[in-house]
């Protein structure tokens, strides 16, 4: 079997059974997670818990004035790759083709030479979290082993999709099987680290929102 | 039966003028992408050749190849290649049959040992000894054997030859296997394609009778001359793909002006083959020009390899076949560790009381 045959074929099932499985499986064990009731009694301005949620989603999509100076470039650099990995995963036609064969859905795609070029900003920009997190000290402590494999199995699909667009260093087949089997990777990977948070970053702020909401500070 | 006069005495003998002769090098020259220094060698090569002996043997396999060779429609090439060639032995060309034709095989064995070539096309089955295709009561796998042993080199042409091809495409019932798989002392030059490209055929039996030896393979033991390119990098519809603007059916207004057809299936980018260049009936088209998508037909396994019609992005088979199955997993293996926080909360809790 070719390894392209083979990328294709059992890892694309195998990463895809693992993947739904593993998202599945964190979303079931937090949903029944046992939660202590909260009997306090809630602040006077409470709000119903849905316009809190919202709200919380809403507000932290930018940081408070104080830290805005100080986490500018985190942050800017922050959507930079987020929506580059966006648009790269959901507007390159391969992709729209692959996601079509899926799940039945199709819409329109933006030319390879945009892709192309917003493949290369996130990477630079990629590459500019890496080095934030080694320069500052303090990150660096706190880093742990999910940071770190979390970053190379998203930046390595990225840099492999761009090679074999490119047809650099080896023959066609070769760079895309490299390119489906770094993508294997990250769906195998995605709903047992930080990456979930792809999935868990509104559920989780808008609970922040009504936990703050019913009790805490004044916004 | 080989001649004993050279190439060029019998092209003199038959009126060939050394015009049409060089023209003949020169294109030869140019299709392997040699340099035009080439041409003089190639001229040279094949005027001082003797004729050359080859032997074809056909096995699991539609003919198709050998239609494709003869009806190759460069200019004179198919004239003079069966005046370079004596095809001492092919089912299809041969006027002999039964037990004639194989005293002919046996002959130009014996009279050409270490110099005749052996073309094969068509796949070997291996299965129950080799029953499913026998020819003058002898398996493909004795007839190849047999035949290679005092070859001097070994050209497998079209996919099944070269690769197995749809004889050997799954569930592959005969054993399927290339010749490759069976010859593995003698130098052995694949020419893959369903068929394989006429000129790619004529041009690789020039070169060896030029140079006496084999041309420059590739890592599936192909010519690079014409292996050496993606059809997709060759196609003249590739700045469509690159624009992002695909046909998304055969009929539709994408395909009549000319789209990329990477969306209904073309296996071009994986796809190393001259189609794009050389073309097909004296250059006239070629498949995808036709409005097709590649098939992808001189790579291995092309006939597995997920579908003509399914892009190349897409995955083989359906990988979503197991997701009922893991959901259903997932969301019980989330429950049982939600219970077993719980029960260990508990505890703690009784416990601390």
């Amino acid at each position: 079997m070719e390894l392209l045959e083979f990328a294709r074929g059992p890892v694309l099932l195998f990463a895809i059974t693992v993947f739904i499985g593993g998202i599945a499986f964190r979303i079931f064990s937090l949903l029944l997670m046992w939660r202590t009731k909260d009997s306090s009694a809630g602040r006077a301005q409470e709000k119903p818990m849905f316009i809190a949620a919202i709200r919380e989603i809403i507000r932290r999509l930018w940081p408070q004035a104080a830290y805005t100076q100080r986490t500018m470039f985190a942050l800017v650099n922050g959507y930079v790759f987020h929506v580059g990995l966006a648009i790269i995963v959901f507007f390159l036609a391969p992709h729209i083709l692959f996601f079509q064969d899926l799940i039945g859905l199709s819409w329109p795609s933006l030319p390879n030479n945009v892709i192309y070029a917003v493949s290369i900003i996130t990477l630079v920009s990629l590459i500019a979290a890496l080095v934030m997190r080694f320069a500052n000290p303090a990150q660096r402590i706190i880093s742990t082993f999910d940071d770190w494999f979390s970053w190379i199995v998203t930046f390595v699909p990225v840099l492999t999709g761009v090679i074999a667009t490119s047809h650099l260093g080896a023959r066609y087949e070769t760079l895309l099987a490299l390119h489906i089997l770094s993508v294997a990777v990250l769906l195998v990977w995605l709903p047992f680290g930080k990456l979930m948070h792809g999935f868990l970053v509104f559920v989780t702020r808008s609970q922040t929102g009504a936990q703050l909401n019913h009790r805490g500070a004044q916004l | 039966m080989s001649d004993k006069k050279t190439l060029g005495e019998m092209l003199t003998e038959r009126g060939v003028s050394r015009r049409s002769f060089l023209k003949y090098a020169s294109y030869t020259a140019s299709i392997m992408a040699l340099p035009p220094t080439a041409a003089t060698a190639i001229a040279q090569g094949i005027a001082n050749a003797r004729r050359q002996s080859v032997i074809w043997l056909s096995f699991q396999e539609c003919t198709g190849c050998t239609e494709a060779f003869t009806r190759a429609k460069a200019p004179s090439v198919e004239d003079l290649i069966f005046d370079f060639i004596s095809l001492d032995y092919h089912h299809t060309l041969m006027n002999a049959s039964g037990h004639l034709a194989e005293e002919a095989r046996e002959a130009a064995m014996k009279e050409n040992a270490g110099k005749y070539i052996v073309v094969v096309d068509g796949s070997v089955p291996l299965k129950d000894d080799g029953i499913y295709s026998t020819i003058a009561g002898m398996t493909n796998l004795q007839m190849l054997e047999e035949t290679c042993k005092d070859a001097f080199a070994v050209i497998a042409v079209g996919s099944c030859a070269t690769f197995g091809g749809i004889p050997g495409a799954n569930p592959n019932p005969t054993g399927a296997v290339a010749i490759s798989d069976i010859i593995t002392d003698k130098p052995i030059i694949n020419i893959s394609g369903c068929p394989p490209i006429p000129e790619a055929m004529t041009g690789t039996i020039s070169y060896l009778l030029s140079f006496g030896s084999i041309p420059e393979l590739d890592h599936l033991g192909r010519p690079k001359a014409f292996f050496g390119e993606a059809i997709h990098d060759r196609c003249y519809r590739r700045p469509f793909y690159e624009r992002g603007m695909f046909a998304k059916s055969f009929d539709d207004e994408g395909a009549r002006q000319g789209w990329c057809l990477f969306e209904v299936g073309c296996k071009g980018p994986v796809t190393y083959n001259a189609c794009a260049t050389l073309k097909w009936n004296g250059g006239v088209s070629f498949p995808i020009q036709s409005g097709h998508g590649c098939l992808g037909c001189s790579e291995p396994n092309f006939w597995d390899m997920g579908g003509f019609y399914k892009p190349l992005s897409t995955a083989t088979g359906d990988p979503t076949k197991f997701v009922g199955g893991a959901v259903v997993a997932g969301a019980a293996i989330g429950a049982a560790s939600a219970v077993m926080a719980r029960n260990k909360r508990n505890k703690v809790l009784k416990e601390g009381k």
